[in-house]
Protein backbone atom coordinates (compact mmCIF):
# COMPACT_ATOMS: atom_id res chain seq x y z
CA UNK A 1 0.00 0.00 0.00
CA UNK A 2 1.06 3.24 -0.71
CA UNK A 3 2.74 5.51 1.82
CA UNK A 4 2.38 8.69 0.30
CA UNK A 5 -0.40 11.37 1.95
CA UNK A 6 1.10 14.92 0.11
CA UNK A 7 0.22 17.65 2.72
CA UNK A 8 -1.42 21.07 1.25
CA UNK A 9 -0.47 24.15 3.12
CA UNK A 10 -3.29 26.53 4.07
CA UNK A 11 -3.29 29.91 2.18
CA UNK A 12 -4.31 31.82 4.93
CA UNK A 13 -3.06 35.28 5.17
CA UNK A 14 -0.90 34.44 2.18
CA UNK A 15 -0.16 38.08 1.63
CA UNK A 16 1.17 38.65 4.82
CA UNK A 17 4.16 36.15 4.98
CA UNK A 18 6.16 38.28 2.36
CA UNK A 19 6.47 42.24 2.17
CA UNK A 20 6.56 41.63 -1.71
CA UNK A 21 2.98 40.61 -1.43
CA UNK A 22 2.04 43.40 1.04
CA UNK A 23 2.96 45.84 -1.22
CA UNK A 24 1.21 44.28 -4.36
CA UNK A 25 -1.75 44.28 -1.67
CA UNK A 26 -1.22 48.30 -1.52
CA UNK A 27 -1.12 48.87 -4.71
CA UNK A 28 -4.14 47.19 -5.82
CA UNK A 29 -5.74 48.40 -2.96
CA UNK A 30 -5.03 52.04 -3.61
CA UNK A 31 -7.26 51.52 -7.10
CA UNK A 32 -10.43 52.19 -4.55
CA UNK A 33 -8.81 55.70 -3.98
CA UNK A 34 -8.86 56.74 -7.99
CA UNK A 35 -12.94 54.50 -7.65
CA UNK A 36 -13.88 56.77 -4.63
CA UNK A 37 -12.46 60.01 -6.60
CA UNK A 38 -14.34 58.92 -9.75
CA UNK A 39 -17.39 58.39 -7.22
CA UNK A 40 -16.91 62.31 -5.77
CA UNK A 41 -17.05 63.71 -9.30
CA UNK A 42 -20.04 61.15 -10.40
CA UNK A 43 -22.09 62.95 -7.32
CA UNK A 44 -21.21 66.54 -9.35
CA UNK A 45 -22.72 65.30 -12.17
CA UNK A 46 -25.78 64.22 -10.59
CA UNK A 47 -25.93 67.65 -8.65
CA UNK A 48 -25.41 69.24 -11.86
CA UNK A 49 -28.35 67.66 -13.43
CA UNK A 50 -30.76 68.44 -10.40
CA UNK A 51 -30.22 72.55 -11.18
CA UNK A 52 -27.99 75.29 -10.22
CA UNK A 53 -28.79 75.00 -6.15
CA UNK A 54 -27.82 71.80 -6.10
CA UNK A 55 -24.35 72.28 -7.83
CA UNK A 56 -23.38 75.44 -6.02
CA UNK A 57 -23.94 72.92 -2.53
CA UNK A 58 -22.13 70.89 -4.19
CA UNK A 59 -19.12 72.97 -4.88
CA UNK A 60 -19.61 74.94 -1.41
CA UNK A 61 -18.96 70.76 0.13
CA UNK A 62 -16.18 70.32 -1.97
CA UNK A 63 -14.44 73.42 -0.83
CA UNK A 64 -14.76 72.30 2.92
CA UNK A 65 -11.65 71.19 5.34
CA UNK A 66 -12.91 67.72 5.59
CA UNK A 67 -13.30 67.83 1.62
CA UNK A 68 -9.87 68.88 1.26
CA UNK A 69 -8.07 66.33 3.60
CA UNK A 70 -10.40 64.35 1.86
CA UNK A 71 -8.78 64.81 -1.71
CA UNK A 72 -5.28 64.97 -0.54
CA UNK A 73 -5.47 61.91 1.05
CA UNK A 74 -7.35 60.49 -2.79
CA UNK A 75 -4.55 62.67 -4.38
CA UNK A 76 -1.69 60.41 -2.68
CA UNK A 77 -3.75 57.27 -3.36
CA UNK A 78 -3.85 57.86 -7.24
CA UNK A 79 -0.43 58.84 -7.54
CA UNK A 80 0.98 55.96 -5.60
CA UNK A 81 -1.42 53.84 -7.65
CA UNK A 82 -0.18 55.51 -11.15
CA UNK A 83 3.66 54.76 -9.65
CA UNK A 84 3.07 51.29 -8.80
CA UNK A 85 1.44 50.42 -12.09
CA UNK A 86 4.24 51.87 -14.35
CA UNK A 87 6.42 50.15 -12.62
CA UNK A 88 5.40 46.71 -13.20
CA UNK A 89 4.36 48.34 -17.07
CA UNK A 90 7.51 46.43 -18.10
CA UNK A 91 6.07 42.72 -17.43
CA UNK A 92 2.67 44.00 -18.74
CA UNK A 93 3.63 45.02 -22.19
CA UNK A 94 5.24 43.46 -25.11
CA UNK A 95 8.51 43.96 -25.46
CA UNK A 96 9.58 47.47 -27.17
CA UNK A 97 12.12 46.54 -29.38
CA UNK A 98 14.49 49.69 -30.25
CA UNK A 99 17.27 48.59 -33.16
CA UNK A 100 17.58 45.32 -32.59
CA UNK A 101 17.84 45.78 -28.46
CA UNK A 102 14.86 45.38 -25.89
CA UNK A 103 14.15 48.37 -24.27
CA UNK A 104 15.01 48.59 -20.09
CA UNK A 105 12.27 48.27 -17.90
CA UNK A 106 13.40 51.71 -16.37
CA UNK A 107 13.48 53.39 -19.27
CA UNK A 108 9.78 52.28 -20.01
CA UNK A 109 8.71 53.28 -16.23
CA UNK A 110 10.27 56.47 -16.75
CA UNK A 111 8.71 57.52 -20.25
CA UNK A 112 5.32 56.33 -18.57
CA UNK A 113 6.09 58.62 -15.86
CA UNK A 114 7.38 61.50 -17.61
CA UNK A 115 4.39 61.19 -19.39
CA UNK A 116 1.74 60.67 -17.19
CA UNK A 117 3.10 63.78 -15.25
CA UNK A 118 3.11 65.94 -18.66
CA UNK A 119 -0.21 64.75 -18.99
CA UNK A 120 -1.32 65.83 -14.97
CA UNK A 121 0.50 69.17 -15.49
CA UNK A 122 -1.58 70.26 -18.61
CA UNK A 123 -4.76 69.48 -17.16
CA UNK A 124 -4.65 71.51 -14.37
CA UNK A 125 -3.06 74.09 -16.54
CA UNK A 126 -5.98 73.45 -18.27
CA UNK A 127 -8.31 74.27 -15.72
CA UNK A 128 -6.61 76.88 -13.96
CA UNK A 129 -7.29 78.80 -17.41
CA UNK A 130 -11.08 77.76 -17.36
CA UNK A 131 -11.24 78.92 -13.90
CA UNK A 132 -9.45 82.31 -14.09
CA UNK B 1 42.81 28.84 12.04
CA UNK B 2 39.26 30.92 13.08
CA UNK B 3 36.62 29.79 15.06
CA UNK B 4 34.52 27.28 13.45
CA UNK B 5 30.97 28.95 12.86
CA UNK B 6 28.35 27.47 13.83
CA UNK B 7 24.57 28.47 12.13
CA UNK B 8 21.25 27.02 13.50
CA UNK B 9 18.92 26.00 10.45
CA UNK B 10 15.16 25.50 11.25
CA UNK B 11 14.05 22.68 9.03
CA UNK B 12 10.45 22.17 8.34
CA UNK B 13 9.86 18.33 8.65
CA UNK B 14 7.05 15.98 7.54
CA UNK B 15 7.03 12.20 7.55
CA UNK B 16 3.91 11.15 5.86
CA UNK B 17 4.37 7.71 7.62
CA UNK B 18 4.07 9.14 10.78
CA UNK B 19 2.82 12.82 10.92
CA UNK B 20 0.00 14.58 10.48
CA UNK B 21 1.46 17.76 9.82
CA UNK B 22 4.57 19.33 9.30
CA UNK B 23 6.67 20.72 12.25
CA UNK B 24 9.86 22.13 12.74
CA UNK B 25 13.63 20.87 13.54
CA UNK B 26 16.18 22.67 14.81
CA UNK B 27 19.99 21.78 13.98
CA UNK B 28 23.16 23.34 15.23
CA UNK B 29 25.61 22.70 11.90
CA UNK B 30 29.28 23.68 11.60
CA UNK B 31 29.75 25.47 8.21
CA UNK B 32 32.52 27.40 6.15
CA UNK B 33 31.75 30.33 4.08
CA UNK B 34 31.86 28.48 0.76
CA UNK B 35 28.61 26.51 2.13
CA UNK B 36 25.82 25.93 0.52
CA UNK B 37 22.31 26.21 1.90
CA UNK B 38 22.32 22.68 0.06
CA UNK B 39 25.61 21.48 1.85
CA UNK B 40 23.91 22.66 4.67
CA UNK B 41 20.80 20.45 4.78
CA UNK B 42 23.53 17.87 3.47
CA UNK B 43 25.72 18.26 6.73
CA UNK B 44 22.13 17.67 8.82
CA UNK B 45 21.65 14.37 6.77
CA UNK B 46 24.84 13.09 7.23
CA UNK B 47 25.44 13.93 10.37
CA UNK B 48 21.93 14.18 12.76
CA UNK B 49 19.28 12.47 10.68
CA UNK B 50 19.64 10.43 7.76
CA UNK B 51 15.93 10.28 7.28
CA UNK B 52 15.78 14.31 5.97
CA UNK B 53 14.63 14.20 2.38
CA UNK B 54 15.80 16.72 -0.75
CA UNK B 55 16.37 17.07 -4.45
CA UNK B 56 19.37 18.44 -5.55
CA UNK B 57 21.86 17.32 -8.52
CA UNK B 58 24.49 19.74 -9.99
CA UNK B 59 24.93 22.06 -7.34
CA UNK B 60 25.56 24.87 -10.07
CA UNK B 61 22.19 26.35 -10.25
CA UNK B 62 21.99 23.97 -13.64
CA UNK B 63 19.95 21.70 -13.12
CA UNK B 64 16.70 23.11 -10.88
CA UNK B 65 16.19 20.80 -8.40
CA UNK B 66 17.19 21.62 -5.24
CA UNK B 67 14.78 24.84 -5.07
CA UNK B 68 13.00 25.74 -1.37
CA UNK B 69 12.03 28.43 0.75
CA UNK B 70 14.20 29.70 2.72
CA UNK B 71 13.66 32.30 5.13
CA UNK B 72 10.77 32.54 3.30
CA UNK B 73 11.72 33.31 0.00
CA UNK B 74 12.01 31.27 -3.13
CA UNK B 75 15.71 29.93 -4.00
CA UNK B 76 18.20 27.58 -5.41
CA UNK B 77 19.71 26.08 -2.39
CA UNK B 78 22.74 25.43 -4.24
CA UNK B 79 23.50 28.61 -4.93
CA UNK B 80 22.35 30.48 -1.78
CA UNK B 81 24.89 30.70 1.05
CA UNK B 82 25.03 30.43 4.58
CA UNK B 83 27.74 33.09 5.57
CA UNK B 84 24.78 35.79 4.28
CA UNK B 85 22.74 34.60 7.04
CA UNK B 86 25.08 34.15 9.99
CA UNK B 87 24.51 34.76 12.74
CA UNK B 88 21.09 34.53 12.54
CA UNK B 89 18.95 31.54 12.19
CA UNK B 90 17.64 30.30 8.80
CA UNK B 91 14.73 28.31 8.23
CA UNK B 92 14.13 26.31 5.35
CA UNK B 93 11.03 24.66 4.17
CA UNK B 94 9.52 23.13 0.96
CA UNK B 95 8.17 25.42 -2.07
CA UNK B 96 5.53 26.89 -1.25
CA UNK B 97 1.98 26.42 -2.82
CA UNK B 98 2.75 22.74 -3.55
CA UNK B 99 1.72 19.41 -1.99
CA UNK B 100 4.70 18.53 0.36
CA UNK B 101 5.53 14.81 -0.33
CA UNK B 102 8.05 14.75 2.61
CA UNK B 103 10.30 17.08 4.31
CA UNK B 104 11.76 19.35 1.49
CA UNK B 105 10.37 17.71 -1.39
CA UNK B 106 7.22 18.52 -2.51
CA UNK B 107 5.10 16.94 -5.56
CA UNK B 108 5.88 18.05 -8.66
CA UNK B 109 3.02 15.87 -10.77
CA UNK B 110 0.81 18.51 -11.31
CA UNK B 111 3.43 21.03 -12.91
CA UNK B 112 4.16 17.78 -15.19
CA UNK B 113 1.13 17.76 -16.41
CA UNK B 114 0.76 21.09 -17.39
CA UNK B 115 4.36 21.09 -18.98
CA UNK B 116 3.10 18.22 -21.08
CA UNK B 117 -0.34 20.02 -21.75
CA UNK B 118 1.36 22.76 -23.36
CA UNK B 119 3.19 20.57 -25.79
CA UNK B 120 6.90 21.90 -24.73
CA UNK B 121 8.76 21.47 -28.54
CA UNK B 122 8.34 22.47 -32.15
CA UNK B 123 5.97 21.48 -34.17
CA UNK B 124 7.50 22.52 -37.46
CA UNK B 125 4.73 24.33 -40.09
CA UNK B 126 6.00 22.62 -42.85
CA UNK B 127 7.82 19.25 -42.23
CA UNK B 128 10.63 19.03 -44.02
CA UNK B 129 12.42 16.04 -45.52
CA UNK B 130 16.23 15.79 -44.93
CA UNK B 131 17.06 16.79 -48.26
CA UNK B 132 15.57 20.22 -48.37
CA UNK B 133 17.99 20.63 -45.49
CA UNK B 134 17.75 22.49 -42.17
CA UNK B 135 15.38 24.88 -40.63
CA UNK B 136 16.44 28.48 -40.95
CA UNK B 137 16.07 31.35 -38.42
CA UNK B 138 17.64 34.64 -38.50
CA UNK B 139 19.12 35.95 -35.85
CA UNK B 140 16.31 38.27 -35.20
CA UNK B 141 13.85 35.64 -34.86
CA UNK B 142 16.06 34.25 -33.14
CA UNK B 143 16.57 36.69 -30.43
CA UNK B 144 12.46 36.93 -29.76
CA UNK B 145 12.03 33.90 -28.11
CA UNK B 146 15.90 33.10 -26.62
CA UNK B 147 15.55 34.61 -23.23
CA UNK B 148 12.31 31.85 -22.39
CA UNK B 149 14.60 28.76 -23.64
CA UNK B 150 16.64 29.42 -20.45
CA UNK B 151 13.92 27.62 -18.02
CA UNK B 152 14.89 24.94 -15.90
CA UNK B 153 11.82 23.96 -14.68
CA UNK B 154 12.73 24.51 -10.98
CA UNK B 155 9.50 26.17 -10.17
CA UNK B 156 10.48 28.72 -7.72
CA UNK B 157 7.75 30.56 -9.60
CA UNK B 158 5.61 28.40 -8.66
CA UNK B 159 5.81 29.10 -5.23
CA UNK B 160 6.51 32.57 -6.02
CA UNK B 161 2.82 33.01 -7.51
CA UNK B 162 0.21 33.48 -4.71
CA UNK B 163 -2.45 32.52 -7.85
CA UNK B 164 -0.82 29.36 -8.38
CA UNK B 165 -1.34 28.74 -4.48
CA UNK B 166 -5.27 30.00 -4.45
CA UNK B 167 -6.08 28.14 -7.71
CA UNK B 168 -3.45 25.24 -8.51
CA UNK B 169 -5.16 24.65 -12.14
CA UNK B 170 -3.45 27.77 -13.18
CA UNK B 171 -1.17 26.85 -15.74
CA UNK B 172 1.29 29.03 -14.19
CA UNK B 173 4.67 30.76 -15.04
CA UNK B 174 6.87 28.67 -15.49
CA UNK B 175 5.11 26.58 -18.25
CA UNK B 176 3.37 30.13 -19.55
CA UNK B 177 7.06 31.13 -20.41
CA UNK B 178 7.78 27.59 -22.05
CA UNK B 179 4.33 28.10 -24.38
CA UNK B 180 5.03 31.19 -25.42
CA UNK B 181 8.80 30.23 -26.40
CA UNK B 182 7.54 27.71 -28.52
CA UNK B 183 4.80 30.05 -29.81
CA UNK B 184 7.69 32.69 -30.62
CA UNK B 185 10.30 30.26 -33.09
CA UNK B 186 9.24 30.71 -36.31
CA UNK B 187 9.72 27.49 -36.86
CA UNK B 188 6.79 26.27 -35.20
CA UNK B 189 3.70 25.87 -36.55
CA UNK B 190 1.34 24.68 -33.94
CA UNK B 191 0.67 28.26 -31.93
CA UNK B 192 -3.05 28.10 -32.31
CA UNK B 193 -3.17 24.93 -30.58
CA UNK B 194 -1.08 26.42 -27.64
CA UNK B 195 -3.48 29.67 -27.31
CA UNK B 196 -6.88 27.50 -26.63
CA UNK B 197 -5.16 26.45 -23.37
CA UNK B 198 -3.87 30.11 -23.13
CA UNK B 199 -7.34 31.86 -22.90
CA UNK B 200 -8.65 28.42 -21.24
CA UNK B 201 -9.99 28.86 -17.38
CA UNK B 202 -6.14 27.59 -16.61
CA UNK B 203 -4.84 30.13 -18.41
CA UNK B 204 -3.12 33.70 -18.75
CA UNK B 205 -6.28 35.50 -16.72
CA UNK B 206 -5.34 33.81 -13.59
CA UNK B 207 -2.42 36.13 -13.71
CA UNK B 208 -3.19 39.56 -11.49
CA UNK B 209 0.51 40.67 -12.61
CA UNK B 210 1.66 40.29 -9.19
CA UNK B 211 5.33 39.98 -10.91
CA UNK B 212 7.26 37.92 -7.75
CA UNK B 213 8.13 35.02 -10.28
CA UNK B 214 9.79 37.45 -12.83
CA UNK B 215 11.71 38.43 -9.00
CA UNK B 216 12.80 35.31 -7.88
CA UNK B 217 13.71 33.49 -11.36
CA UNK B 218 17.05 32.54 -10.95
CA UNK B 219 17.70 32.43 -14.45
CA UNK B 220 16.30 36.09 -15.73
CA UNK B 221 13.34 34.54 -17.75
CA UNK B 222 11.38 36.96 -16.95
CA UNK B 223 7.64 34.24 -16.73
CA UNK B 224 5.20 37.34 -16.08
CA UNK B 225 6.34 38.94 -18.92
CA UNK B 226 5.25 35.96 -20.60
CA UNK B 227 2.14 35.61 -18.87
CA UNK B 228 1.15 39.04 -19.55
CA UNK B 229 2.16 39.39 -23.47
CA UNK B 230 -0.50 36.03 -23.76
CA UNK B 231 -3.07 38.23 -22.47
CA UNK B 232 -3.05 40.40 -24.87
CA UNK B 233 -2.50 37.83 -27.18
CA UNK B 234 -5.58 35.85 -25.85
CA UNK B 235 -8.11 38.93 -26.42
CA UNK B 236 -6.42 39.69 -29.69
CA UNK B 237 -7.40 35.92 -31.06
CA UNK B 238 -10.88 36.59 -29.14
CA UNK B 239 -11.24 40.19 -31.38
CA UNK B 240 -9.95 38.72 -34.47
CA UNK B 241 -12.09 35.70 -34.67
CA UNK B 242 -15.11 37.50 -35.62
CA UNK B 243 -13.12 38.92 -38.39
CA UNK B 244 -11.05 35.53 -39.78
CA UNK B 245 -11.99 32.14 -38.70
CA UNK B 246 -8.15 30.93 -37.97
CA UNK B 247 -8.15 33.82 -35.29
CA UNK B 248 -4.93 35.77 -34.82
CA UNK B 249 -3.03 33.46 -32.58
CA UNK B 250 0.17 34.71 -34.35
Amino acid sequence: MSKRKPYVRSMDGWWKKNPYFVEYMIHESTALFVAAYAFILLVGVVRLGQGEAAWNTWLEALKSPLSIVCHLVLLAGAIYHTYSWFKILPITMPPVIVGGKKLAPEVLTGSALVVAVAAGLALLGLVWRIAL
Amino acid sequence: MSEQKIIEIEVLRYKPESDEAPHSEVYKVPFTDDMSVLQGAQYIKDNFDGSLTFRWSCRMAICGSCGMMINGIPKLSCETFLRDYYPNRISIEALAHFPIEKDLVVDLSGFIEKLESIQPYIIPKEPRTIEQGEYIQSPEEFNRYIQFTSCINCTLCYAACPQFGLNPDFIGPGAMALLHRYNMDSRDGAAEQRMELVASEEGVYNCSAVGYCSEVCPKHVDPASAVNINKANAAKDYFLRFLSPKGGSK
